[in-house]
């Protein structure tokens, strides 16, 4: 351990500098509480998401991608530190007001119901409507809008219980997009996929950010998709979250560090990870 | 478009089916009155006979009223359950606040009974049966609550309203044990259920008391459907879980207080009057299937009590009893034909 912390370049250096951040961090920690014990993931990250940057967070199975994601997300509290969107901090934020600015999607399979893909969709518009929950014009029309960009129009009016899981993932993204959110973060979103619908979702979330400008933070374990569509790369492994372009970090090969290095290597040719 | 067409048409027609039915309701009895009569009777006040027009107005409309406050009641409460736990198979009775009012009748009507003496004589009083039945819910629903407050997961919840049953349920077989052949009987009578017996007085307080269930639920309405996509998404677009499953639970236990107050434990209805409506609606648009769910509850609790007079004789059934003898089949029927049961 000793010996690696010498060689190794401090994380400042490899911090891509954000010109217009979404979303900081500022000293956070990570992990759970619960009464006296404490499970540290991560400590003291200071992280930045740029405006229209696509980022992916890799990181072993267990390491914290998706407490990071929870965490800067608000569905569970930090151990320390604070989290800045916009410049503000989001524990001031309501959280009908924090729905307006983050978006989310989830690994979690929604529970069976009557539930048709156009109402799921619209669900996204919650935080814009009355107490009642009724959609004036604006609120249909981006619902029909973010339908049309994940090419979902024909299956509008199936249950979402009777999607294929490929169809369920765009419909899920579909409703953040519908949102209208500046952030979308979304934990592990290709895991149940085949490559074809896994290129798919890519490539629509890479749209969401060069045509609509909204910031997209991806956990996933898709390394080589990773290293093509994405702008930043957080690389997470037990000494916390090293952030850059995929480039860098390749030349650098910081990417070995993701995995135990004895058994497998990553390779700069094909992009992907290799038996030793 | 044509969806929320064809579900107001739905609507529409429950709606008119349920008028028709209370009229019905009205008309049968032990006395069977004619339709015709109960209509100029209602809205003239001038019936075709005078102990018609006072069987009418004395009896069989605090009877029909009670009938559809307890059938919708119990049936929005059920749905609220269902939605909130996510889970198909929660209802009031689930939670433990069903067994508590019972708990709260048990420890008045049976306790009173067991320290004897002037103390036997509360035991016979109505006003104090509901008080003691609220009392028991509420206090049951408070610790469920403080409970859940510990608890992230709604499944965990569920058991715990579960435990409370079980708990209560032991109570009451212990004071069961001292208590005289009498009042054991009564309480027994009690747990069939009721839905005669209320004076005006009495249903004005169940009316306002049922009017605060609805307003209390009126500001977590808009959650309900975020809540089909489970907690963490609906946390993800803007609901304030905790502030909602207050207000669920809140207007769920004066729902299910006040109910078992003045009509007793009325079995059945919370699980399967919600069922029923969304199998037939194919959506769960909760600002559809909560106003249904309600007049189909009503509509299946004057038909159970139109059932348990007897028509033309003088025996009066159980309507706990009829309510499960008459709808059990129907979900069965349903389930069987949809193959499925959702949220």
């Amino acid at each position: 351990m000793e010996k690696e912390h010498q060689h190794k370049t401090p994380l400042k250096d490899f911090q891509s500098k954000c010109q217009e951040p979404v979303m900081s961090t500022k000293s956070l920690s990570i992990g759970y509480a619960s009464g006296k014990r404490k499970t540290v993931l991560a400590e003291n990250l200071d992280l930045c998401i740029e405006s229209s940057a696509v980022i992916c967070l890799l990181g072993q199975n267990g390491i914290g991608k998706s407490t990071l994601l929870r965490t800067l997300s608000k569905m569970q509290p930090p151990l320390d530190g604070d989290i800045l969107l916009e410049g503000e901090s989001i524990y001031s934020i309501a959280r009908n007001e924090l729905a307006k600015k983050i978006g989310l999607v989830l690994t979690e399979r929604i529970p069976e119901s009557n539930l048709t893909v156009y109402e799921m969709v619209a669900l996204g518009r919650q935080p814009y409507t009355n107490w009642i929950g009724k959609m004036v014009e604006e609120d249909k029309e981006l619902v029909r809008r973010a339908l049309e960009g994940a090419q979902l129009e024909e299956l509008a009016d199936m249950r979402c219980d009777e999607l294929s899981d490929g169809q369920l993932q765009r419909a899920m993204i579909c409703r953040a997009v519908a949102q209208d959110t500046k952030l979308i973060l979304l934990d592990e979103p290709t895991a149940h996929l085949d490559i074809q619908h896994k290129i798919e979702t890519f490539q629509l979330l890479k749209k969401l950010a060069v045509e609509l400008g909204r910031s997209i933070l991806i956990s996933t374990h898709e390394v080589q998709l990773a290293t093509q569509m994405a702008d930043v790369l957080w690389l997470m492994n037990a000494e916390g979250i090293t952030s850059g372009s995929p480039e860098d970090l390749i030349r650098e090969g910081r990417i070995n560090e993701l995995f135990d290095r004895n058994t497998i290597h990553f390779d700069k040719e094909t992009r992907q990870f290799r038996f030793k | 478009m044509n969806k929320t067409h064809s579900n107001r048409l739905i609507f529409g027609f429950l709606l008119i089916l349920l008028v028709f039915m209370i009229l019905v309701n009205i008309s049968f009895g032990s006395v069977n009155i004619p339709l015709r009569s109960v209509v100029s009777s209602l809205f003239t006040g001038q019936g075709d006979r005078e102990t018609w027009n006072y069987i009418i107005l004395n009896y069989r409309l605090p009877k029909a009223i009670t009938a559809l406050l307890v059938g919708s009641g119990l049936s929005v409460s059920g749905l609220l359950m269902q939605t909130l736990f996510r889970n198909p198979l929660a209802g009031p009775y689930v939670l433990g606040i069903s067994s508590g009012a019972s708990l709260g009748v048990a420890l008045l009507i049976l306790g009173s009974s067991i320290l004897g003496g002037f103390w036997s004589v509360l035991g016979n009083s109505h006003i104090l049966t509901s008080v003691a039945a609220s009392l028991g819910s509420f206090l049951v629903l408070t610790a469920v609550m403080l409970v859940s407050r510990q608890l992230k997961n709604t499944m965990s919840i569920l058991i715990v309203g579960l435990m409370f049953s079980s708990l209560s349920a032991a109570m009451i077989s212990v004071l069961a044990y001292f208590s005289s052949a009498e009042s054991l009987q009564r309480f027994t009578f009690w747990g069939f259920g009721s839905l005669g017996n209320l004076t005006w007085t009495e249903l004005v307080v169940f009316g306002l008391i049922y009017l605060l269930a609805v307003i209390s639920l009126l500001p977590g309405v808009k959650a309900l459907n975020s809540l089909l996509l489970g907690e963490n998404y609906a946390k993800s677009i803007g609901i304030n879980m905790q502030r909602t499953k207050n207000l669920i639970l809140l207007s769920t236990s004066l729902f299910t207080g006040v109910i078992t107050a003045f009509a007793g434990p009325i079995a059945f209805i919370g699980l399967a009057a919600p069922h029923v409506t969304k199998l037939v609606l194919k959506t769960s648009d909760h600002r559809v299937v909560l106003p249904v769910a309600a007049v189909v509850g009503s509509f299946i609790m004057l038909i159970s009590d139109t059932i348990a007079q007897l028509p033309g004789s003088e025996y009066t059934l159980p309507i706990n009893a009829i309510t499960t003898l008459f709808g059990a089949p129907i979900v069965i029927w349903l389930l069987v034909r949809k193959r499925r049961m959702v949220l």
